[in-house]
């Protein structure tokens, strides 16, 4: 029976069970009918680069837009690759979105610019605004967030996660109004500063839907208490300062109230922590997910081991590597459900003293066959261990290793650690992200591009030897959407064979890599749907040696091209050179 | 590759200021990155592969990849434990099997803390008078100065008391009672 038969409202029903992004996009590229009931129908949007098209042409397809995600700066901005104002600005989308009549909902942002204007035009301007998630966003003060709280009168969720906040010491919390009891999810533990403590209970106390709060490292244990009988009902917990007197009442009755709280499935913070105060969290343990405990530098090897072994049904682990590789392998025999896990440095500056090695990750792989997403950062790696947990796991979807040492060999046998992720991306055939590190040569990327078929996103750093590992990732991942590349000997060949290719990805970055001037503008020549920036931030330079810069041989630190259907974006600095 | 590599680099046209180390940093990187066959690694006088260590990471921008708001926060709780956001001391108390640290800013006041360490060990202090020092008990709170000598909780004003304090000590028995008469 053809569709077309169908009424539209038939057809915007059968829409309504698609959900995903992907599929909503390939629903709409089948006929100009689908495309029409699609455009009208569609509620979320997700857009990757912000400069890929503009908030007047979302904002005219999609009238009926409630939920809208943002993504900005490139990813390597996350450590310290890009400058702060490069672009990446929210508030030309929130400006477009109150103009028109879109009935906004949701905003999600990552890697954005926000201004507390931003912040202030988006919470009077769209009355059934309900929640605002911001992920290492920054630009904004507790001003704006005092803005949101004043104005959004059903506020459902406010979740600030790892933004740098200029914290004005405000009464940000004192600005939800008596009246907002609507609150689900409260996140503010990225917030340095004090707050007003009887606020926060009183407002707790009048959101009988909070299923999941996040505190900041000035909310003391006794108002914790204070707040977990409020909510007993809560499913998720960040915790902000642990500290206090074991033998103390207010710990007796954090621990009495503990035991009511049941439906605690996902625990995190303990931003300031002793460990003595630990064993009252246990009885929660047994029904965690997610544990995440990769803020709590106060917490040691043993404290963690022992609080993991409660930990039966957790599924995602985020923690610091003092746990070390024994504290791993208590991991692996305790968690058979888990299915990610993250270890991070302790000291991101110290290789030497970094407590996890190859030797907890065979451990891991060996105990936990759910395994699907990995960030290990370690001391050093082998091929024989990553051979192994090769050969335990099959399931991988994420896989990011780092070795601190940028291009540490095999220790044991002093070889690049080609073979090892040869056989991680030949046995696990659904991997979509890989980020590699260690000693390594063109072989791996030969390797890649032969096994890694469903790979999405890869991120590569003082690796390769030539063109060709370049080569083989841009020919043999089809899949390939983002590629980012930093201090690798990969240059024009590799950058101009084939520019099609870039139609295909939302984006690549290189920087430190052999790429010269004259061949990004081949490249933004004979492609006008990708836009080509160059970020040169010796901008100090003087006018003559300006001048001698416009060579084409010259190699360029940064470049970073993405595609887009809009051409050039008009608020680049003038250290970004738009080819 | 090429058999002129270290022709290459010194003609190396880049866009930075002149003189910047970087290219250098990077350069010295790279070359422990060729394969092990590769005999134009000594090129720079360096021997190759992984014995030269590569530049410390203080030099290298943005490694390792830890996400700039977790490195911040990192160096926040490391400066938080050292600096005077709380001045932690050390509390020992004699025939305890282990110590404990507590934050003398917390405490407004002499009761305050001794109320914190009765509660915490277990024990009565008596009463304090500055003629005699602590009567009616087996014990003395103690602390080591500035200058490393042991001295007598409560001698001294609080402010006083807690700027100069480097550690605690419950002090047991006749040492104890030493401690307290006059004419130290």
């Amino acid at each position: 029976m053809n569709m077309n038969y169908f009424p539209d409202e038939v057809v915007e029903h059968v829409f309504d069970f698609i959900t995903s992004h992907k599929d909503r996009n390939s629903v709409s590229l089948v006929c100009k009918s689908w495309y029409k009931i699609e455009r009208y129908s569609r509620q979320r949007v997700f857009i990757g680069n912000c400069y890929s098209i503009t908030p007047q042409r979302l904002i005219a397809r999609f009238p009926g837009l409630k939920s809208l995600t943002l993504k900005g700066k490139p990813h390597f901005a996350d450590f310290n690759l890009v400058p702060h104002d490069w672009g990446g600005f929210v508030y030309p989308w929130i400006k477009a979105l109150a103009k028109s009549r879109i009935g906004l909902e949701e905003l999600r942002l990552k890697r954005m610019v926000v201004s507390d204007d931003s912040l202030e035009l988006l919470s009077k301007s769209f009355p059934n605004f309900k929640s605002l998630v911001l992920v290492s966003c920054e630009g904004f003060t507790t001003d704006g967030v005092a803005a949101i709280a004043a104005n959004c009168r059903f506020l459902r969720e406010l979740d600030l996660q790892e933004n740098e906040v200029e914290d004005h010491r405000g009464h940000w919390l004192s600005c939800f109004p008596e009246s907002c009891t609507s609150l689900v999810s409260l996140n503010f533990a990225c917030l340095k500063g004090e707050i007003n403590l009887a606020s926060l209970e009183r407002l707790v106390a009048r959101s009988p839907n909070l299923k999941s709060l996040r505190l900041n490292r000035v909310v003391p244990l006794d108002t914790l208490q204070k707040l977990l009988m409020r909510a007993p009902q809560l499913v998720d917990l960040g915790i902000g300062s642990y500290v206090d007197d074991p033998s103390s009442e207010v710990f007796s009755k954090l621990k009495a109230v503990i035991q009511l709280c049941n439906s605690i499935r996902s625990l995190s913070g303990f931003l300031e922590v002793a460990p003595c105060c630990m064993s009252a969290i246990y009885p929660i343990c047994e029904n965690l997910t997610f544990l995440n405990l990769s803020y709590a530098p106060g917490l040691q090897g043993n404290d963690l081991t022992k609080l993991v072994q409660h930990c039966r049904k957790l599924q995602r682990l985020w923690i610091l590597d003092c746990i070390g590789d024994k504290g791993l392998g208590v991991v692996a025999s305790t968690c058979k459900e888990l299915q990610e896990l993250r270890v991070f440095p302790s000291d991101p500056f110290d290789a030497e003293n970094a407590a996890v090695t190859e030797e907890g990750l065979v451990l891991i792989s060996a105990g936990c066959p759910k395994l699907n997403s990995l960030l290990y950062f370690c001391h050093q790696m082998t091929n024989a261990a990553l051979i192994t947990v090769a050969k335990n796991c099959t399931n991988f979807i994420r896989f990011r290793l780092c070795i601190l040492d940028p291009v540490k060999a095999d220790p044991v046998t002093n070889q690049p650690l080609d073979e090892g992720f040869g056989a991680i991306v030949r046995s696990n055939k659904s991997l979509k992200r890989l980020s590699l590190s260690g000693l390594l040569t063109d072989q791996v990327f030969l390797y890649i591009g032969m096994y890694a078929k469903k790979l999405e996103m890869l991120s590569i750093a003082f690796a390769g030897d030539s063109n060709k590992g370049m080569l083989y990732v841009l020919n043999g991942c089809k899949k390939l959407r983002k590629l980012e590349i930093r201090d690798c000997p990969f240059g024009d060949v590799a950058l101009l064979q084939d520019m099609g290719k870039y139609e295909t990805m939302r984006s690549l970055w290189m920087s430190s890599c052999e790429v010269t001037l004259g061949a990004c503008k081949t490249l933004a020549k004979k492609m006008p749907s990708l836009n080509v920036e160059i970020i040169n931030e010796s901008e100090k330079l003087e006018s003559e040696q300006l001048e001698f810069s416009f060579d084409d041989r010259l190699l360029v630190d940064k470049m970073y091209l993405y595609r887009t259907l809009v051409g050039d974006r008009k608020d680049a600095p003038e250290y970004v050179w738009l080819l | 590759m090429e058999n002129s590599v270290a022709y290459e680099k010194a003609t190396e046209l880049r866009l930075g200021l002149p003189g910047i180390d970087e290219p250098a940093v990077l350069s010295s990187v790279k070359n422990n990155k060729r394969p092990l066959h590769d005999e134009k690694s000594g090129e720079n006088g360096k021997s190759a592969q992984n014995e030269t260590a590569p530049p410390s990471k203080a030099q290298i921008v943005g490694w390792p990849p830890v996400q700039s708001y977790r490195k911040n926060n990192f160096q926040q709780a490391k400066k938080s434990e050292s600096e005077c956001g709380g001045i932690y001391v050390k509390v020992s108390m004699d025939g305890a099997p282990y110590l404990r640290k507590i934050d003398l800013k917390v405490y407004k006041g002499y009761p305050e803390l001794l109320q914190v360490l009765e509660n915490m060990f277990k024990f009565t202090i008596g009463d304090y008078s500055e003629r005699e020092g602590y009567k009616g008990s087996d014990y003395e709170p103690t602390y080591e100065d500035k200058d490393g000598d042991w001295m007598l909780v409560g001698d001294v004003p609080w402010e006083m008391f807690i700027r100069s304090c480097k550690r605690l000590r419950i002090m047991k028995g006749s040492e104890a009672r030493g401690l307290s008469c006059s004419g130290v």
